[in-house]
């Protein structure tokens, strides 16, 4: 590989708003991801708590039955594609370039564009709400024949998925050349930090799953508007087909969101357990195997569609498997803090969150997996509090996690510690206040996407909201020490952990110059 | 034209400040209200063999996984405890071990091929619908059941008979709210009773947790599923597939009688359908 | 910005992204608009489109001048072609999509439609003979035969495969006159076959009474083939555009990504070609 000489990119830097419109530049692109993330977080939150506001008890007090549906849509859409996932894009963008001694991306111009797909998105989605009819209210999995029915607002959300999915996969094809092609001499692949690894295997998954789920809402466009019957017995088709295609994109998805999470931990355990992460091939080896199992797994979410009962028992045992390679992890973040020297900052505390409650939520996922007892937790707040565990408490907490840890490279300052502690400790509290009872709800019967249930749920359901109110103002800290941090955060030392030893830390100074590695690193 | 359908949409909001004042009366009374209150921590007691069957899979996993949690959380939190700096621990530099790695590869695929025997004999019970003693069809609409007795010829329509006051709050709010029906299901105790679901508009799913069913209901398709209750009663059940506006509001009740019981019902709706023709 | 010999390229900010971004906004709420025959959509989707093919004209003619004037170093071009190659995988999985439903349609739900219980009591009387439209559809319609115009197509497809490949021979030794007459000839197999499917789809719904709302296999029909003829239209414009530049002198016998590139996309589309004469048309 060619060595990167030196730039000169002193001409042609737009300021104010341009800066950041026309930026080439991936720090300035990780840091609009992050925070387009952050604001997609407030949104999709302040939904979610219209959806625990109306299920505070019994009876309709909030909201129509309608817009509670719409919510609970446009929640789970802009929870997944707006806040968890261009969140992960912006650790990347940040990131992979440093990790690897890379001078940027390796189509700058690419990813501006991949960012900038995003706010249009958005805005489809949220314009969604005022059109007659309002927004889709049919889950964010957008089951036909329900789609059908729906008014304009489906049809925004139809073109908003797809220019998700374009930002998706653009922004993938851009990390993986990185990847593969920008690495600094020395850096081969099995030195590259687990986050890298993490995020090659994601955009690899991303690339082979956007374009499926596109294909599957450009079906849904066309029985609603041009007389297709993919998903009409009447003609022959399957409402069931939609839900294959939906989850042959839908499983790998949750997985996207998962393994960069899992790669921001696997940085910042070692971290704080001054010591090398354990079994660092084994890794790479079990984060591939999910990857390629994920694509073989889709219809557990369809355990109760009528399919075949060998179909069943084939998913079935498949899904299982899973639970292999995900352990395998878990051990290995157990066994590098094992006889490490622990210090617990509010990077390692997230970290740690992070461990306990998404192997929790992968435990549930084992439960579900069989398929007998899904049949009876299907569609039932036991998968909500399922994929809580492994979303909120995995991806958001892993996040929360990568940002505290990266923040002094990013911006030279510290945050303040003493508050961080506080997130965390009202962030996992009121977490498991609101989900965790939800686990009792389903094992009860009571189903999802419903605005309002009979009185035997009530207890928990008071419980569950309480905690989402306080979730949420928890976040509100969040926001609170970001803002402190950038204003009057106290200056960063150059090494703020002592046990980082990528390339970022090792190589650049704090906070990292505009233009990193323009000539690359020697990587032993 | 916007402005009216934006209205409609927020129109619930206008109850906001009302809810405010609950939600804080709510969180004072929730905390006694709890200790009194007998919670539901897990699934209902089932009424049927194969449920029976299937709690006891659900059990067996749970223990395994507390196990394994035990393990897995009692070496983190050692760890928390006894390898922290502050307790002066040094971080010993090992990271690699073949023989570790194998066993904790190979020994979760152990544990999960024990799990698989038990689940694919349920799953194999639970999906064998074959020699009914009778057969109904439960059709999905938007938003009621509809009920074919098919050997009997009998049909009806099952719809929420929660009173409209209850829902908005104006009146107080009855012991089977949004669980009571006009027409519930009628079937005699002890015999394998088939539903084929089916679906008239969009999905729905039939779903009665006592009775260990949920079965998706597909317009244009037959599904089916069966139970066979071993004790007389009645149980409630709701739609579980999101089917729209009204999809929290169209439950299904089942009243297991005895043999006796049925054949009187039977006749009863027979004489109903001969009078209405 | 510069860049030495050896460096990695890094382009300066650029306003293009955005431009685009704005084009898509424009034409999906066009799009919205129009589908429920409110004001305004036809307008703004051809603004839309109009900004789009502005962006494309600006941001490639940038791309290629950078090439043309020796930017783009031996690594920047290695990511050109994961990028590229990439991009293609992401088109796969995307045909995967409607093969997939084609699939499962004719070997699953249509059989399932006239078994068991669905079809005792749901559908009496359907049989799921391939191509079926379903059950409820009784309009009548005659499937599309293999063996005239989309073996032919098939035939036109395969030649340009090869009259591509020449072409690329030619660049490599530096025959230039070559090289521009088989590009062209790989333009114009491209739009004779375009010709043949318009001609194909027209004869479709006028004499077959074969239209998008055939049921299963006129859904599956019109969007593989509707989605491939769109693959092979922005093949062609994309193959022009290579011919136009091949004709400006542009290109070296080493340093012709962009050639390339179409090249690679071209094959794909022949490809996915095959796969819907085999399981469209002929089986
Ligand atoms: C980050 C996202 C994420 C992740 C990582 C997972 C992980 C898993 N999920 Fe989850 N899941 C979702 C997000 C996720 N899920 C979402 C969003 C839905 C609902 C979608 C919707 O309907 O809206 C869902 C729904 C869902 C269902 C369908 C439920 C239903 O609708 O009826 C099922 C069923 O099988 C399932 C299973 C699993 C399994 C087996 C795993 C496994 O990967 C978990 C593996 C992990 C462990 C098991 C723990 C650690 C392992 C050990 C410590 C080793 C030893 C353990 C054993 C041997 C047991 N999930
Ligand atoms: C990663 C994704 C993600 C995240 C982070 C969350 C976060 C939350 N979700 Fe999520 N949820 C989904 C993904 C996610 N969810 C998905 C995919 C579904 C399925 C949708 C479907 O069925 O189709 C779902 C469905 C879902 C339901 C079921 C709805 C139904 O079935 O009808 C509920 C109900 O409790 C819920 C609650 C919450 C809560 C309380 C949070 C909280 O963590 C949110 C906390 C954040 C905030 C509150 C915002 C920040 C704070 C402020 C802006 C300050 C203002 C705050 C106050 C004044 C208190 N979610
Ligand atoms: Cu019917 Cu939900
Ligand atoms: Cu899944």
């Amino acid at each position: 590989m060619e060595a990167v000489h030196e730039h000169d990119h002193s001409h042609d830097h737009p300021s104010g708003i341009m800066r950041w419109v026309k930026t080439t530049n991936h720090k300035d692109i990780g840091t609009m991801y992050l925070w387009f993330s952050f604001a997609m977080f407030m949104v999709g939150g302040v939904m979610a708590l219209i959806l625990r506001a109306e299920l505070f008890q019994p009876g309709l007090q909030v909201v129509e039955p309608e817009f509670f549906n719409q919510m609970t849509t446009l929640h789970g859409l802009i929870m997944v594609f707006g806040a968890i996932m261009p969140a992960f894009v912006g650790f990347a963008n940040w990131q992979i370039p440093m990790m690897i001694g890379a001078p940027d991306m390796a189509f700058p111009r690419l990813n501006n564009w991949s960012f900038w797909l995003l706010p249009p998105a958005a805005t489809l989605l949220v314009l969604s709400m005022f059109v007659p009819g309002g927004a889709a209210g049919v889950g964010w999995t957008m089951y036909a024949p329900l789609t059908v029915q729906q008014g304009m607002g489906m049809d925004l959300l139809i073109f908003a998925v797809h220019i998700l999915g374009m930002s998706s996969i653009l922004g993938s094809i851009n990390i993986i050349t990185t990847i593969l092609n920008m690495r600094a001499p020395g850096m081969t692949m099995m030195k590259m930090p687990l986050f890298v690894w993490t995020w090659l295997i994601t955009a690899y998954l991303l690339v082979a799953a956007m374009p499926v789920l596109a294909g599957a809402v450009t079906m849904t466009l066309t029985d609603r508007h041009f007389g297709t019957n993919f998903f009409n017995a009447a003609g022959g088709g399957d409402p069931v087909l939609f839900q294959h295609i939906f989850w042959f994109f839908g499983h790998p998805e949750v997985y996207i969101i998962a393994i960069p999470a899992f790669g921001v931990v696997s940085q910042v355990i070692p971290a704080f357990s001054r010591k090398p992460l354990f079994g660092y091939a084994s890794m790479v080896y079990a984060t591939a195997s999910i990857a390629i199992l994920s694509f073989l797994v889709w219809a557990h979410h369809m355990y109760t569609v009528g399919m075949p009962v060998e179909a069943q028992l084939y998913y079935m045992f498949a899904t299982m498997l899973i639970a292999v390679p995900t352990g395998v992890k878990v051990f290995n973040w157990v066994a590098t803090m094992w006889r490490g020297s622990l210090t617990f900052e509010t990077p390692m505390l997230f970290a740690l969150g992070f461990l306990f409650l998404f192997t929790i939520g992968g435990f549930t996922g084992l439960v579900l997996s069989l398929t007998p007892v899904d049949v009876q937790l299907h569609d039932t707040y036991y998968v909500v509090a399922h994929f809580h565990y492994v979303m909120v408490a995995g991806a958001l907490f892993s996040a929360f996690a990568g940002v505290y840890f990266w923040l002094p490279k990013w911006i030279g300052k510290m945050y303040d510690e003493t508050l961080g502690k506080w997130h965390f400790w009202l962030s996992i509290i009121f977490f498991n206040v609101t989900f965790f009872v939800q686990h009792f709800l389903g094992l009860a019967g009571m189903p999802r996407r419903i605005p309002d249930y009979s009185l035997q749920f009530t207890d928990f359901n008071m419980i569950s909201s309480i905690g989402a109110f306080g979730f949420g103002l928890s976040q509100l800290l969040f926001l609170y020490i970001l803002i402190k941090a950038i204003r009057s955060g106290e200056k960063a030392p150059e090494k703020p952990w002592e046990g980082a030893d990528t390339l970022e830390w090792t190589h650049l100074p704090t906070p990292a110059p505009y233009h990193s590695f323009e000539t690359p690193p020697t990587v032993k | 034209m916007i402005k009216n359908d934006i209205k409609s949409t927020f129109g619930g909001s206008m109850r906001l400040t009302a809810f405010l004042r609950l939600i804080c009366v709510g969180t004072v009374m929730l905390v006694p209200g709890l200790a009194a209150a007998e919670l539901q921590w897990n699934f209902k007691p089932a009424n049927t063999e194969i449920g029976v069957a299937v709690h006891d899979l659900h059990s067996l996993v749970m223990w395994i996984i507390v196990l394994i949690a035990i393990v897995v959380f009692g070496a983190m939190f050692y760890a928390i405890v006894k390898h922290r700096k502050s307790a002066g621990h040094q971080a010993h530099q090992f990271h690699e071990n073949t023989t570790i790695e194998i066993v904790w590869t190979v020994v979760p695929v152990f544990i999960l091929v024990g799990m698989a025997f038990p689940a694919t004999k349920a799953l194999l019970e639970l999906r064998d619908s074959s020699a009914p003693d009778m057969t109904i069809k439960a059709t999905g609409y938007q938003w009621k059941w509809g009920y074919d007795y098919l050997d009997e010829g009998i049909s009806f329509y099952s719809t929420l008979s929660t009173p409209r006051e209850q829902i908005e709050g104006d009146t107080e709010k009855g012991e089977n709210y949004l669980l009571e029906v006009d027409n519930p299901v009628v079937v005699p105790v002890g015999k394998k009773v088939r539903i084929l679901t089916t679906a008239n508009d969009v999905l729905h799913a039939w779903y009665v947790p006592e009775l260990t069913v949920k079965q998706d209901a597909i317009p244009g398709f037959i599904r089916d599923t069966w139970f066979r209750a071993e004790k007389t009663g009645t149980f409630r059940g709701q739609c579980a597939e999101l089917c729209g506006k009204e999809h929290g509001f169209m439950p299904i009740v089942v009243n297991v009688v005895s043999e006796d019981e049925y054949k009187i019902w039977v006749a009863e709706q027979k004489s109903r359908v001969a009078a209405r023709n | 910005m510069t860049s030495q010999p050896g460096g990695y390229y890094l382009p300066s900010p650029s306003a293009w992204p955005v431009t685009g971004s704005v084009a898509l906004f424009l034409m999906a709420l066009g799009g919205v608009l129009i589908m429920h025959d409110a004001g305004g959509g036809t307008a703004l989707l051809i603004v839309g489109a109009a900004i789009l093919i502005y962006m494309m004209f600006g941001w490639f003619g940038t791309v290629i001048r950078e090439s043309e004037s020796g930017k783009y170093n031996k690594q920047v071009d290695v990511s050109f072609r994961w990028g590229m190659s990439w991009f293609i995988f992401s088109e796969v999985m995307f045909f995967a999509a409607f093969f997939g439903a084609l699939f499962y349609m004719r070997v699953l739900s249509v059989p399932w439609l006239s078994e068991a219980d669905t079809g005792a009591l749901l559908w009496p009387g359907f049989s799921a003979d391939w191509p079926a439209s379903g059950p409820a559809i009784t309009d009548q319609f005659t499937p599309m035969a293999a063996w005239g115009i989309p073996a032919l197509n098939t035939a036109i497809l395969l030649t340009s495969g090869v009259t591509i490949t020449i072409a690329h021979w030619a660049l490599k030794n530096n025959q230039r006159s070559k090289l521009n007459w088989f590009m062209f000839l790989t333009i114009a197999l491209g739009l004779t076959f375009l010709g043949f499917q318009i001609y194909e789809y027209g004869h479709a719904y006028a004499d077959l009474n074969l239209t998008l709302e055939s049921g299963a296999y006129g859904a599956t029909f019109f969007m593989l083939t509707g989605f491939h003829g769109f693959h092979v239209t922005v093949g062609t414009i994309m193959l022009i555009v290579i011919w136009l530049r091949c004709l400006k002198g542009h290109f070296t016998a080493e340093h012709h990504f962009g050639f390339e590139g179409v090249a690679w996309y071209w094959h794909f589309v022949d490809v996915v070609w095959l796969g819907l004469f085999v399981f469209v048309y002929w089986l």
